[in-house]
């Protein structure tokens, strides 16, 4: 089977307190913190790794992001993927999700026929959870959502578990598809150092817009159907009124406050 | 869908979600947030209802709303899959041509949003804290980014429908009214392609009698609550308030609540007149799922816990000391001290 597997590099969330806003440009200043795989990525990575051993084939991964990701797809060779591919290009930067699936598109075209792609609901910092479905659109095949378990690959068909709010439901959908997947599907194995000494033999692959013959004006910031307007850091402080003590004389003070909030 | 020929497009709509003949509250909370918006747009609310067997849900629709409903009737349609639903709505859009289109932040909307969004080219935002119309007559679409750190108002200028997802609980439902609007039957055609994939089995998980996002009081628990005996503490307060039980991602992880009681960025917006969070730490990822309540409480050891920054009342104190006298002194109507509450 020639799996794909779709990564989007993000900032990463331990050092998330140190964004700023510059109040002038409204840019967010990000510099300095380090991109990392996302724990959807990995999960979703593990599975067609996972898929790999079962049924034979191959993994590639594959990441619309800046150079500085190269790492992260290094991390997914150590984990042990086949190869990575790093779309790449100035032209890129400001995409909205529609920019981002039709660059991710393209790439997947140019890796030839592919059986399953997979990627994370959502990623750990725009979390649209967009980007699957309109992948699959613009590749024209069928997507499944919130995927907690792949049950069975038979036949060119793919039995899967989608979550939903009310309970879950299997879907029998035929290949080739994509899926997105959710937490609950599997737990990410770690790197090993035999992963990470091989990973340095095995290819990553790095395109640009000319190499994937798409045009500026759909990519980016000026081919995104949507753009961002004002952007701030909410204040979300209130005036707490401090009490500490004797729980029994606290509770008294604690029952009026909800009492005053629910009358 | 070039700037010129932009005015053509008008009307907001509404993605009716429903599953086996019951109508989404977020659906209906959306409809609430549409007239809100028309007011300002001076444009008509729609419903589009996709279903088999549905045309009585366009009562409520009307009453909740909406001056028109789109009806999408037949048996192809009876249960949500991506394809079908996709093809009546795309083809409905560009026929129809509205400027607006909001969708719930549902695991369906999540997945039909983004599918149709693609195929008619438009951009879509994704789980909206807020809508407005500005200046220009444009919608404003509040998201947040970075775990809610940043928000960020996205806007779609040079194309229509502006789309939108919601998550449920950022709007509140109005009241039905006794309002005229008409139903207006759409043709179902799906070619043989659509249907590949199909649904093998649904399997209902019971829902609880009050969710988080329904409740008027909240009582959320967090990773200081430390074990599974001591989280019955979070429930039995729960229960003395009729509220409901929520939590933060540790008690998801422990297993102590399910994934429709996490309150958070990647959980629940709430929005009760009471919440009291116990044991939580009050990182953002979670306090932005809580900002709109209205009363706020925290109870927390830690006296430099996050969530007193976000708190109407902060109570340093040992959960384990506190929560059992509160449930008494609930019980019994006290409020003096001199109670005896042992």
């Amino acid at each position: 089977m020639n799996i794909v597997v779709c990564l989007k590099p993000a900032p990463d969330p331990k050092r998330w307190d140190s964004i700023q806003l510059d109040p002038v440009t409204k840019a967010l200043q990000r510099q300095g913190i380090p991109s990392v795989l996302g724990p959807l990525d990995k999960r979703a990575l593990e599975e067609g790794l996972r898929i790999k051993e079962k049924q034979g084939g191959k993994v590639a991964v594959i990441a619309m992001a800046p150079p500085s990701a190269k790492d992260n797809l290094v991390e997914a060779l150590a984990m042990g993927a086949d190869e990575g591919y790093l779309l790449t290009d100035r032209a890129f930067a400001g995409s909205d999700t529609w920019a981002t699936s039709l660059v991710l598109a393209r790439g997947i075209r140019k890796l030839g026929l592919f059986d399953l792609i997979l990627c994370g609901s959502y990623s750990l910092d725009g979390s649209t959870g967009h980007v699957g479905a309109q992948l699959a659109e613009f590749l024209g095949i069928l997507n499944v959502s919130q995927v907690a378990a792949v049950e069975k690959i038979e036949g060119g068909t793919l039995r899967t578990k989608s979550l939903m709010e009310s309970g879950y439901r299997i879907l029998q959908t035929p290949l080739p598809a994509l899926i997105a997947v959710t937490r609950e599907i599997n737990m990410p194995r770690f790197t090993s150092l035999f992963g990470v000494i091989e990973a340095e033999s095995k290819p990553l692959v790095t395109w640009e817009a000319k190499d994937l013959g798409i045009s500026p004006d759909d990519i980016g910031f000026h081919g995104s159907p949507t753009q961002t307007g004002d952007v701030f850091l909410p204040e979300m402080t209130r005036k707490a009124e401090m009490i500490s003590g004797e729980p029994e004389e606290m509770v008294p003070e604690i029952i009026r406050k909800i009492r005053r909030a629910l009358g | 869908m070039s700037k010129d020929n932009l005015a053509e497009w008008k009307g907001i709509w509404v993605f009716a979600e429903q599953e086996e003949g019951c109508l989404s509250e977020a659906s209906l909370e959306l409809l609430s947030a549409a007239r809100l918006l028309s007011e300002k747009r001076r444009t008509r609310v729609s419903a589009v209802l996709l279903g088999h067997g549905v045309q009585a849900l366009s009562d409520p629709l009307v009453a909740h709303g909406a001056d028109r409903v789109w009806l999408a009737d037949h048996p192809v349609l009876e249960k949500y899959s991506t394809l079908p639903y996709t093809r009546v709505i795309a083809n409905l859009i560009l026929a129809q041509k509205p400027d607006i289109f909001l969708l719930p932040a549902t695991s369906l909307g999540s997945d039909l949003a983004p599918r149709v969004a693609a195929r008619v080219y438009t951009g879509l935002s994704a789980h909206c804290t807020n809508l407005d119309i500005n200046e220009q007559g444009e919608l404003m679409q509040v998201v947040p980014a970075f775990g809610g750190k940043v928000m960020a108002t996205i806007l779609c200028q040079k194309h229509r429908p502006q789309m939108a997802t919601v998550r449920p609980g950022v709007f509140r439902k109005r009241p039905p009214q006794s309002r005229e609007g008409g139903v207006e039957r759409v043709p179902v055609e799906i070619p043989a392609e659509d249907l590949k994939q199909k649904v093998i089995d649904v399997h209902w998980e019971r829902r609880p009698a009050q969710t988080v996002e329904e409740a008027e009081v909240v009582v959320a628990g967090g990773a200081g609550i430390g074990n599974a005996e001591d989280w019955k503490w979070v429930e039995r307060l729960a229960g003395v308030l009729n509220g409901a039980v929520g939590g933060t991602r540790p008690p998801l992880d422990e297993g102590w609540i399910s994934e429709g009681q996490m309150i958070g960025q990647s959980g629940k917006t709430i929005r009760p007149k009471l919440y009291i969070g116990i044991g939580i730490s009050g990182v953002i990822q979670h306090t932005v799922g809580i900002q709109d309540a209205k009363v706020i409480i925290a109870i927390n050891k830690d006296p430099k816990a996050a969530l007193f920054q976000t708190a109407d009342l902060g109570v340093v104190a040992d959960f384990k000391a506190i929560v059992p006298l509160l449930i008494e002194g609930l019980n019994k109507g006290a409020l003096s001290p001199k109670r005896d509450l042992v």
